[in-house]
């Protein structure tokens, strides 16, 4: 590899963070509901979607390309426009995880990217049309989608019940837990051909930004491997806040309802990407556990949690944005700035951790529902995600550090987080 | 810009066919053998009520195959 310069190993490293970031994240979505009707314990589930995972990065490389051929201008990019796209991605993805919500990664990091792009290069260096086609048309289809389908799903699984085709019994409960098993192996694999493919496109586009590979290029083997890893060691760390939400807080799911939300979501992700959509399988999964709670007779969504979840949604992308922006304009300082930046992120994944700490969920609790609804106020949560993840216009650059940590820590500090791998 | 609405509208008519119809296959399936389960209970057997339920297993299976097919297309 010639010419691979220092920045362009810090994007690289960066950008596997990111997908380890993203794999445990993204674990609920395929495991949240196989773990919370017991179908799987969720050490095995976490672990079977970390293997199916590994497997999907391999199987493709179209996603990767529409990302480093298609929605921004990538003569005008610089590799540090990466890094500070993946800045502001990983600490959305670290702070929804802190306060549990299921939010999309893929909007992290697309915002990142374009706050970044701008920042640098100004509106015109981002693709428009393909953003609003390939982003935020399928973003709001797909929860709507996949919920309608999995509503209809759930009503006609219980009404086929009632008519006399009983199903009930030992035989009922294994066939239930087989079939969810099923679909969340194929949420799994679909997750690891989209989402570990997005980090490859990253990467991919850093490499072509930093002259080491021609434009144009599929992503070298090296990349698919190392992103494939990293989202499967991500996935098998498991996101058990977000788990928790989704398979607990959102609604209360029976086996049959578990079914029909996995199954509507695996087939929604799989109709969409075929026909060629960027699209979140967290919105999917989301608005089809949320079909399936309200498709059972006495069956209840808790607005108040789902309406937190969708402004983490609204969020996303702009607050990805935001942080990609301030992070690009500090590294256009020059090395000291990116050092800065880099130092920044540490130190707030660091901090984010730390305070996860107090209040620790993993897979001994994660079915526990006396916690997730009652425990956090919708305000709050959404003020402290703006005060988190905002840095704030400082004067100088470092005090905008001192300013923003949340936690005391302090930046010479190795800081040993989980996130920066 | 132009909005594809037609491959929308296709997105949410396949997954809407394909999930209702997937998670009735099954529905059937796990009922048949929830009668077999019964009637093994009270010594008898349902035969055709397990065919009908491998049968409907067989699709499931089949359509999971094609999803993995497409995933690697």
């Amino acid at each position: 590899m010639e010419s691979f310069s220092l920045i362009l190993a810090i994007v690289v490293v960066t950008a596997l963070a990111f997908d380890f970031t993203n794999g445990f994240h993204d674990t609920a979505n395929a495991m949240a509901t196989t773990i919370s009707t017991g179908a799987l314990k969720p050490k095995i589930a976490v672990a079977m979607s970390a293997v199916l995972n590994l497997v999907g990065a391999f199987l493709s490389v179209e996603v990767a390309n529409t990302i480093s051929k298609g929605l921004v201008d990538e003569t005008g990019i610089r590799p540090e426009v990466i890094f500070a796209a993946l800045v502001g991605a990983i600490l959305w993805n670290l702070l929804t995880w802190l306060i549990g919500l299921p939010s999309s990664s893929s909007h992290a990091l697309m915002g990142g990217l374009i706050g970044a792009t701008v920042a640098s290069a100004g509106v015109d260096a981002v693709h428009g049309d393909v953003f609003v086609t390939n982003i935020l048309i399928p973003a709001i289809a797909a929860p709507v989608v996949a919920g309608i389908a999995a509503l209809l799903a759930t009503r006609l699984s219980y009404s086929l019940g009632s008519l006399g085709k009983k199903a009930d019994g030992k035989a009922a409960a294994k066939g239930y837990r087989a079939g969810q098993i099923a679909s969340a192996g194929l949420v799994s694999l679909a997750h690891g051909t989209n989402d570990a493919q997005k980090t490859m496109g990253i990467i991919t586009l850093a490499l072509v930004a930093g002259d080491a590979i021609a434009p144009g290029s599929n992503p070298p083997t090296w990349v698919i491997l190392s992103a494939g890893v990293a989202i499967a060691l991500g996935t098998y760390l498991g996101g058990w806040r977000i788990i928790r939400t989704m398979g607990k807080g959102l609604t209360d799911l029976q086996p049959q309802q578990g079914f029909a939300a996995q199954t509507s979501a695996a087939t929604v992700i799989l109709a969409s990407s075929h026909i060629g959509f960027s699209l979140s399988t967290t919105h999917s999964v989301s608005g089809a556990v949320m079909g399936a709670g309200l498709g059972r007779k006495g069956g209840v969504v808790r607005w108040s949690t789902a309406t937190r979840m969708f402004v983490a949604w609204g969020l996303t992308l702009p607050a990805a944005a935001l942080v990609g922006a301030v992070a690009e304009w500090v590294t256009g300082f020059g090395n000291w700035g990116t050092a800065l930046v880099a130092v920044f992120l540490v130190a707030s994944s660091a901090a984010i951790w730390r305070r996860s700490r107090h209040e620790v969920v993993d897979h001994t609790n994660v079915n526990d529902t006396s916690v997730s609804d009652t425990t956090q106020e919708p305000p709050g949560v959404v003020t402290t995600a703006i005060a988190a993840v905002t840095p704030p216009p400082a004067g100088t650059v470092t005090d905008e550090l001192s300013a923003t940590l949340p936690a005391p820590a302090p930046a010479s500090e190795p800081a040993p987080s989980q996130a920066t791998l | 810009m132009k909005i594809d609405w037609a491959a929308l509208g296709s997105v949410f008519g396949v997954s809407l066919v394909v999930t209702v119809a997937l998670v009735a296959l099954f529905t059937l399936g796990v009922a048949g053998l929830s009668r077999r389960e019964r009637a093994l209970a009270q010594g008898d057997s349902a035969a055709l009520a397990v065919t009908g339920a491998y049968a409907c297993f067989t699709a499931c299976a089949a359509a999971v195959g094609y999803g993995i097919y497409l995933i690697m297309a």
